[in-house]
């Protein structure tokens, strides 16, 4: 019962995770991206539609990414290109791939794929409560991985230093001769790729089915965890599996018959970001480390 | 090489024309998407922008559509004037229509015909109320509003879920998540038109959406604390030397659009639907975002956006019936029409300029000293 639960946990928190480290990368680089809901749809119904059609979940995995990055590329080109304000693009794209991807999944309404099969890591998988973290699939894996290859590179490779100079000031970055858009297209399409394959994990490993606007919130969640983890990789791991925890306690406490309306549970993901954000706000903004330019439009000018 | 540079003045032309351009430009390219997903283009803008106009009872139902849209538009123009996001307008309609709810629920034998003016009060309150909280996180911990007021929304979706499905449920509703029916005097009636009569669900709603948004210009370009909404916005440091208080700025603004956002959902009810349920608004409040940046944060405009629009989410429904595509799929359309608007608010502000190899990497290093960057 204890390893169902843990193992459900983990599950949950796989797809925060993988969003929430793109979105990072892209805060980083002083780009804040509030598309991720929409990237993560794109690459949801993309997933769901190479799955059916191949009838391979690992080209679904493939599809899922290069979707979120093609729609981050239509992002970067209005914020980057014409410096356009980036909270309102970032929306502009949560309801453009909300819409896209119900028209694209139209017709998948109601197909079932084959999901990702679950790999057991020999002797690993069979051992006492830690077995579960070995009964994962690629892409869980994966994610771990690719968390720690993002905190290597942000904290401790030179391209990273690059990327996080660029999002601190810009113009100093540019006067030392970086070229600032060109670093944040890259930040930009690599969020993409991240919310994309976040997208593709739900229809891929949680639900195998497509329903429209089937991340439920997940993008937001995703872009609250960043700041909860105060722009370090390895925090947002953290504080999606916390997140993943709370979700599922709602499940367990309706399948035990809590006296507590399932409403209530449900409110709890929600609520829990709010506390977290007064939290790590009232620390103050230095301790923050937000990149100091997030959020500015960078303009090359004669 | 482009560089953007900016305009010293910018022709009222350019201001006007930027929204058309943006419009056409939209439905050439929503077009072309649904060409490319294999369906008919000239079909599918003819379902969601011609067929709904076509019968003259479907003129009273755009503008009962507009209606939301109209008010918590004009609420975010003062908000997104501020410099503050609020985008959890959602969340504050469903608190105000809970909030004039509890009026109509709880005293089921009033006849005033005051009393709708008592519920527009209460949701205005209530929505307000909800607004202030990401203002004092805000103002208090230097939160992001953003994430607040949209973490909100979903709070308030939930808790409306589970007050119609328990405490406030009918008990004669056979089950169903629904709450006792309003008294009369809590209902919205309809807008009788001399010589023309009923105009589909057109109601009295309306007429307030327009005095809203009016009201809302005036307060904006002709009163000293709309003067000052604005100032804080562009220029908070020169606002702040003025003696203008941020914290005040931020809790006005979101309170004002929350109360607004409010009443929108106490109309929504009172004249739609007559009673509560878990749904009671279409995403009005994530829409009327679109609705105030299309009107370029101008109140008056927002009339006029807020019926464009209008037109999207009513040809929403008839291509939902006529081709069997989700809802949702208006919001292609929705989210190229503000992309397409926050493009033209760069190039109405700056002119895209041709330059000759030097700028961008080179630029900073080959040109004389610091002036390169600002």
């Amino acid at each position: 019962m204890f390893d169902e639960l843990l193992l459900t946990v983990l599950l949950t928190s796989i797809p925060l995770i993988l969003a929430a480290t793109g979105e990072l990368v892209v805060e980083r680089s002083g780009v804040l991206n509030l598309g991720v809901e929409g990237m993560m749809l794109m690459g949801a119904v993309a997933a769901f539609g190479a799955a059916s059609l191949f009838g391979s979940p690992y080209i679904g995995i493939l599809s899922g990414g290069v979707a979120g990055m093609f729609v981050a590329a239509i992002f970067s080109l209005f914020v980057l290109g014409l410096a356009t304000n980036q909270v309102a693009t970032g929306l502009a794209l949560t309801i453009f791939g909300t819409g896209l991807s119900g028209l694209i999944g139209a017709p998948l309404v109601g197909q079932a794929i084959e999901g990702l099969p679950a790999l057991h890591l020999p002797i690993l998988s069979g051992l006492p409560f830690i077995g579960v973290f070995f009964q994962l699939d690629i892409l869980a894996y994966g994610a771990i991985v690719i968390v720690g290859l993002t905190s290597f590179f942000l904290m401790r490779s030179r391209p990273g230093l690059i990327l996080r100079s660029v999002g601190i000031n810009h113009d100093s970055a540019h006067a030392l001769g970086y070229n600032v858009l060109r670093v944040r297209l890259y930040a930009i399409l690599f969020g993409g790729f991240m919310a994309g394959l976040a997208g593709a994990y739900l229809p891929l490993v949680l639900t195998p089915h497509w329903a429209e606007g089937m991340t439920a919130g997940r993008g937001w969640i995703a872009l609250a965890l960043v700041v909860f983890a105060s722009w370090q990789p390895w925090r947002v791991t953290i504080g999606a599996v916390l997140f993943g925890g709370v979700t599922i306690m709602q499940l367990a406490g309706q399948a035990r018959g809590w006296p507590i309306p399932a409403q209530f549970l449900s409110m709890l993901p929600y609520l829990a970001t709010i506390i977290v954000l007064v939290t790590i706000a009232s620390r103050g903004h230095i301790a923050l480390g937000a990149p100091a330019h997030l959020g500015k439009s960078f303009f090359i000018t004669r | 090489m482009f560089v953007l540079e900016p305009r010293a003045s910018v022709p009222l032309s350019l201001t006007l024309l930027v929204p058309v351009i943006a419009i056409v430009l939209t439905l050439i390219i929503g077009g072309l998407i649904f060409g490319f997903l294999g369906y008919n283009p000239i079909e599918a803008l003819y379902e969601f922008f011609v067929a709904p106009l076509s019968r003259p009872d479907q003129i009273g139902n755009l503008l009962v559509k507009a209606c939301p849209l109209i008010i918590i538009g004009t609420g975010l123009v003062f908000c997104y004037r501020a410099n503050v996001w609020n985008i959890g307008a959602e969340g504050q309609l469903i608190l105000g229509a809970m909030g004039a709810g509890w009026l109509a629920l709880s005293f089921p034998e009033v006849q005033s015909p005051f009393f709708l003016a008592v519920m527009a009060g209460a949701a205005m309150l209530a929505g307000g109320l909800w607004g202030a909280i990401p203002a004092l996180l805000k103002v208090r911990f230097r939160t992001n509003e953003i994430l607040v007021s949209l973490m909100l929304t979903y709070v308030a979706a939930l808790f409306l879920d589970w007050i119609v499905r328990g405490p406030w449920r009918d008990p004669m509703s056979f089950g169903f998540p629904l709450t006792k029916t309003y008294p009369d005097a809590g209902l919205i009636p309809a807008l009788i038109l001399p010589g023309i009569g009923r105009l589909g669900q057109l109601h009295w709603g309306v007429i307030f959406a327009f005095l809203i948004a009016i009201g809302g210009w005036f307060y904006l370009s002709r009163m000293l604390a709309g003067f000052q909404i604005k100032l804080m916005g562009d220029a908070p440091r020169a606002g702040r030397f003025a003696g203008f208080s941020q914290a005040k700025t931020t809790f006005a603004v979101l309170m004002i659009s929350g109360a607004l956002a409010g009443l929108a959902g106490m109309i929504e009810v009172s004249a739609n639907i007559g009673q509560l349920q878990p749904h009671i608004s279409f995403g009005y409040g994530f829409t009327a975002i679109i609705v105030a940046f299309l009107a370029r944060l101008n109140p008056l405009a927002v009339i006029v956006a807020g019926l464009v629009i209008a037109l999207a989410e009513l040809g929403g429904d008839t291509a939902q019936i006529s081709m069997g595509i989700p809802k949702v799929v208006t919001g292609i359309f929705k989210g190229i029409l503000l992309f397409m608007l926050l493009a033209g608010e760069t190039l109405t502000r700056y002119r895209l300029v041709r330059v000759s190899g030097i700028a961008g990497q080179g630029a900073a290093k080959t040109s004389k000293g610091g002036k390169a960057n600002v």
